[in-house]
């Protein structure tokens, strides 16, 4: 199942709730209430650590995420246990089990940037047509976001994999044109409260371009809005491209996946559940922590809603 | 309020309309061809011509769509390509096993989500109030099959509590239901706080407070009520996604509910099971979207339906 | 208000029972279980091999195997005589047969019974096994209202005529798609059929719940004296295989359906007392990759040779715990024409490299292998990809529905490479002409077909017409024979990589017995219903 919402402040409680005020996004506001939030640190510790995992393994891992050992598995075909030579075991084809979660690493993030962008892209721009001009196409986007909410999510994602054929970008792109719908509404929301603000109707009755009022108007107040929620979706994305994976769906093997290593060794989870709880563990303390930073920023960038959210 | 019930039903028929097409037309896309599914291995391609042509699969995707709109009107979503049983029996069939997912999943849900949240926001800024939040975050930040995995490892295998999944007895329900109470719990947890913390200033708790009502029952009797909004809206949209089918959940426990029948039915692209799960769980997610609207007024008469 | 409301909850979901299935045993009754459920019991249409052995308690054909083995014999049929060009069959139909709705069988179902399966609006998936039946063709196409290759002569004789001799039709006769069906059950019911089964056989419908159980009793008026031996087949539906296991060691299950699971596999087998109740032996079945023989480069029977020698089966066998021997040749060890002389191709890299060098590739190629996406299917599929890699054949995965998989085999140049497994040839019958039509023949060389190889190769096609016209049953060593020479010739084209061959291995409680070999009986998954029997009754 996927949860409607990154935060679950459901729709009827803040998704709409426009920031008014001009967004304080310099680095150093952050930087200090992060500071002071233990849970935020911890939060930035992980995504840190995360992404270093991605950018340097093929210096951290300790063998070749593809190389299917000899004696990787014992004779009767079993997986081994975490050893001196194996930090956390072995999967069932013999591979190391800690190089393929370093690897991992790589897919989950470039997964959840890739369809992270392509949500807010997708959704920005829908959002900003139909909160700007609204009447019929406010209309006709918004009955879209409804049409896509009635849709079981991840049947779509299961049956559009199916058709495209998954590869890593694929599989990002499926789960944007899932998510997009929330941000898509979210955008609206603030536009819709923006642009009925003096600003917006002086620079009309100016003359500006509409493109330009876009960009230089209205673009700018939604930034802060955009930075949270796609924080806060990179750790949904995270667990739908493990859910999508371990249902067989994901990026294809032999790419190291978190979800596709679980999927692999589904059948022995009660004699190996090593090979369940490390990568089970490593998604959700990546999904955690961004969790947890973008919980962070948006209280930093919405001082009205801090300790609320 | 009659007005506003019509209006809300014709856009459901137009979005039910819109969410058939859509999976209409990817299924179409779908590089696999039933009628060989349905031929077997042995037979001749005169054979496979033979059968798309009784199945209606040789006709033009809007042919095809139109039939299948003939049809649903009439309350009919066909036969299983594979099993040949009506659509609509292979879901009841299944329905009741989704029905107790969905329940039992929703109640762990409230029962984890509502009380954490409430102690959360009593206790604002407290130890207890950081604790909670940062096990609701871990609580969604858990993707589902790995809870269930884990569950079922401990209390299953290792100290065999509950059946090691499968279905039929309240037994069996229980580690699923928490699996999902686990993620869903987190959300509401989080929502529970903020919504009590909205309505904890708001003028008639104060009153309340200055009339001298006792902390527990301002916080029952007022904000608690008021703070439930959300959480029905939330329920609402739970019912649609739940009958949607809980796939993954219902995989790692080989819970035989509509998700199953879905992910097998995808395999093998059984369209009409396809076409019935979506219709479905369309049908539910609407459903339950206007439930939880309708709700609405019952909590608060300050909201009325025009 | 809100504590009440839960309360309620909590009350509505501790009372409302469950409807549990019945997993009592009675005492002379069997549990079976399964983790998905039993799809239509329609001879005529069911082809899984979980519903196949059950249609077969539940209906029968003019010929049948002896329990536990491939010997054919006549069954409904009291006898048989076959013309001496192979062409005509007439059978003598036992007397006073009846099926469970207490008409009794005649001549005239046996041609009904063909024709509802040869008869497009059926879907029969095995129309495909009849269409060398005399008129069969314009019938199907409906140029013809009835097979005139079929003849009721007289209430207890039917012949069948065919276009050309088949040596494999008798087993056709045996296969569930010609099991007989009454026609007015099936036109009461229409498409309900399948689940309100009507037939001749040891066991009838008692009660199907969708999703939880399908119960069968037995038929107390059943032809053969002294069968079915039990009253009672219970078979629950959505049952775990780990559960079962489970459950089965403490004798509350009497057969694993969907088998030992993988993780318990070694532990079962190495523990003494576990291992007294597998029964293990072969099955009609062969794991291999598919070679498509019509694309760039793999049409160089040298390249196909190649990806033949790279491949460490013992490693894959090892991967799948050993549930399985490394195979050589196309033919599974229990069917009639497997060659024990022969060798195979060895596995030997230089040799392989060699090979790709002379035909131009010394630094390999890249190409596309597909496969079910079901466990364990990927990970054999990963393990083929790192072999070929070692001689430079670099492979991409693409790991995909079973539908979509079928899909690509059919399309011509769609597949390079095609691991068969999750799909596999589970032979239909215990013939060898069984590996070649469908999915080697050049008569299968056609988009949709099962011929994922691509492969057509006139001289072998005209070999096997020649031993399907042996027909009669001296002629069987010499057929054998000829086969061994057909499947030879096959292996040196090489259009597919044998990977292995599939060992059965059926857990069963301690208190079923049977006659030896019933437990892996060939043609019954996981076991003959009718032959089994509680030890000690």
């Amino acid at each position: 199942m996927v949860k409607p919402h990154p935060t679950g402040v459901g729709p009827a409680a803040d998704a709409g709730r426009p920031l008014l005020k001009r967004p304080p996004l310099r680095p150093r506001t952050l930087w200090s209430r992060v500071k002071g939030s233990p849970s935020a640190l911890l939060g930035v510790l992980v995504v840190v650590l995360v992404v270093s995992l991605a950018i340097f393994a093929p210096w951290i891992a300790p063998y070749d995420p593809s190389e299917q050992f000899f004696d990787g598995l014992t004779i009767e075909g079993r997986p081994l246990g975490p050893s001196a030579r194996f930090w956390l075991g072995t999967d069932l084809l013999g591979r190391d089990l800690l190089s393929r979660l370093i690897y991992g690493a790589r897919v989950s993030l470039l997964i959840g940037v890739a369809a992270n962008a392509a949500a807010l892209s997708i959704g920005t721009l829908f959002g900003t047509l139909a909160g700007y001009f609204q009447g019929w196409t406010a209309m006709i986007v918004m009955r879209a976001t409804d049409m896509m909410m009635a849709f079981p999510a991840l049947i779509l994602a299961i049956a559009l994999a199916a058709i495209l054929r998954p590869s890593l970008w694929i599989v990002a792109l499926v789960i944007g044109m899932v998510n997009w719908v929330w941000i898509a509404r979210i955008v609206y929301a603030q536009v819709l409260a923006i642009s009925g603000r003096e600003f917006i109707d002086a620079a009309r009755a100016l003359g500006v371009p509409t493109p330009r009022i876009f960009w230089r108007h209205l673009f700018p107040h939604l930034l802060p809005t955009l930075l949270v929620w796609g924080t806060l979706g990179i750790s949904t994305t995270v667990m739908f491209e493990a859910a999508l994976s371990f249902l067989g769906v994901g990026v294809r093997p032999p790419t190291p996946s978190w979800g596709g290593a679980i999927n692999e060794s589904q059948s022995y989870f009660l004699e190996a559940p090593w090979l369940v709880a490390f990568p089970g563990a490593a998604i959700l303390l990546t999904s955690l922590a961004f969790n947890l930073v973008g919980d962070a920023l948006r209280d930093a960038i919405d001082p009205t809603l801090r300790g609320r959210g | 309020m009659s007005a506003y019930l019509a209006r809300r039903l014709v856009q459901a028929v137009f979005i039910l309309l819109g969410v058939t097409l859509i999976t209409f037309v990817l299924l179409y896309a779908l590089p696999a061809d039933p009628a060989r599914m349905i031929a077997g291995r042995s037979a001749t391609a005169e054979t496979v011509d033979r059968i798309r042509a009784e199945l209606g699969l040789d006709q033009p995707l809007l042919v095809q769509y139109g039939r299948f709109l003939g049809r649903l009107g009439r309350g009919d979503l066909g036969r299983s390509y594979a099993q040949k049983v009506q659509v609509t029996e292979l879901l009841s069939s299944r329905i009741t096993a989704t029905v107790w997912l969905m329940l039992g999943g929703i109640f762990f849900e409230l029962l984890i989500g509502l009380p954490a949240g409430v102690l959360a926001a009593l206790r604002r800024h407290s130890r207890l109030d950081r604790s909670v939040m940062l096990g609701a975050f871990l609580g969604v930040s858990a993707p589902q099959f790995v809870v269930g995995l884990l569950l079922l490892y401990v209390l299953a295998y290792k100290w065999p509590v509950f059946p090691l999944g499968g279905y039929g007895s309240l037994a069996h329900l229980i580690l699923p239901a928490v699996t999902l109470g686990i993620a869903g719990g987190g959300w509401y947890a989080r929502m529970m706080r903020s919504a009590m913390l909205d309505v904890v200033h708001q003028d008639y708790v104060r009153t309340a407070r200055a009339k001298g009502a006792g902390e527990g029952r301002v916080v029952v009797r007022h904000a608690l009520r008021n703070a439930l909004l959300p959480v029905v809206s939330m329920i609402g949209l739970d019912f649609g996604t739940f009958m949607g089918g809980v796939v993954v959940v219902e995989s790692v426990f080989s819970w035989p509910g509509i998700g199953q029948l879905a992910w097998q039915a995808i395999q093998i692209v059984d369209i009409p099971v396809i076409m019935g799960v979506v219709v479905l769980s369309a049908l539910a997610i609407l459903l339950g979207n206007l439930l939880a609207d309708l709700v609405y007024p019952l909590l608060d008469p300050k909201i009325r339906y025009t | 208000m809100r504590v009440r409301w839960l309360v309620l909850v909590v009350a509505a979901v501790l009372l409302v029972p469950f409807a549990g299935p019945t997993a009592g045993q009675g005492r002379n009754t069997m549990l079976v279980t399964f983790k998905d459920d039993v799809s239509t019991l329609d001879p005529a249409i069911g082809y899984d091999w979980q519903n196949w052995s059950i249609i077969k308690s539940i209906s029968d054909g003019l010929m049948d195997y002896e329990p536990a083995s491939t010997t054919l014999v006549p069954h409904l049929a009291e006898s048989y005589t076959v013309a001496p060009d192979g062409r005509s069959y007439t059978f003598k139909l036992r007397r006073g047969v009846r099926f469970h709705n207490g008409r009794e069988v005649t001549a005239a179902d046996v041609k009904y019974t063909l024709e509802r399966v040869l008869n497009p609006k059926t879907q029969s998936p095995g129309a495909g096994f009849y269409t060398g039946i005399s008129g069969a063709a314009s019938f199907a196409e409906g140029k013809a209202k009835e097979v005139t290759g079929i003849r009721a002569v007289d209430k207890y004789t039917v012949r069948i005529n065919l276009d050309k001799a088949n040596a494999a039709f008798l087993h056709t006769m045996a296969l569930n798609f010609s099991h007989v069906v009454p026609k007015e059950e099936v036109a009461r019911l229409g498409a309900d059929f399948g689940h309100k089964p009507v037939g001749t056989g040891a066991f009838r419908v008692k009660e199907w719940v969708l999703g939880q159980r399908l119960v069968l009793e037995r038929n107390p008026s059943y032809f053969l004296r002294g069968r079915p031996y039990l009253d009672q087949i219970t078979f629950q539906v959505g049952v775990e295989p780990n559960v079962a296991f489970l459950r089965l060691q403490r004798g509350e299950v009497d057969i694993l359906g969907d088998g030992i699971p993988p993780a318990d596999f070694v532990k079962v087998m190495a523990d003494s007392r576990l291992n007294k109740l597998v029964a293990v032996g072969d099955q009609l079945q062969t794991g291999y990759v598919t070679i498509n023989t019509q694309v760039e480069p793999l049409n160089d029977v040298r390249i196909r040779r190649a990806l033949n020698m790279a491949i460490d089966k013992s490693r894959i066998v090892r991967i799948i715990n050993n549930r399985a021997v490394p195979a050589n040749q196309i033919l599974p060890p229990l069917m009639p024409g497997y060659d024990t002389d022969y060798k195979g191709y060895p596995f030997d890299r230089e040799q392989a490299r060699r090979l790709l060098a002379e035909a131009g590739y010394p630094n390999g190629f890249r190409t596309t292998l597909y496969a079910n996406n079901t466990d364990p299917n990927p990970r054999i599929a990963q393990a083929i990809q790192q072999d070929l890699a070692t001689i430079g054949v670099r492979v991409e995965l693409k790991t995909l529905a079973q539908s979509t998989v079928i899909e690509a085999g059919g399309t011509k140049g769609g597949a390079p490479l095609l691991w068969s497994g999750g799909m596999a040839w589970i032979a239909d019958y215990p013939d060898p002409n069984n590996f070649y039509w469908p999915i080697l023949s050049c008569a299968a060389l056609a988009p949709g077909t099962w011929n994922w190889a691509w492969y057509c190769n006139r001289s072998v096609e005209k070999l096997v017409e020649e031993a399907d016209a042996m027909v009669q049953p001296t002629q069987a060593a010499t057929r054998a024979a000829k086969f061994r020479q057909i499947y030879r010739m096959v292996m040196d084209d090489a259009p597919w990589i044998p990977i292995f061959n599939e060992r059965r291995y059926t857990m069963h409680s301690a208190r079923m017995g049977g006659v030896k070999g019933i437990f892996v009986d060939p043609i019954h998954i996981p076991v003959h219903y009718d032959e089994v029997r509680i030890l000690g009754r």
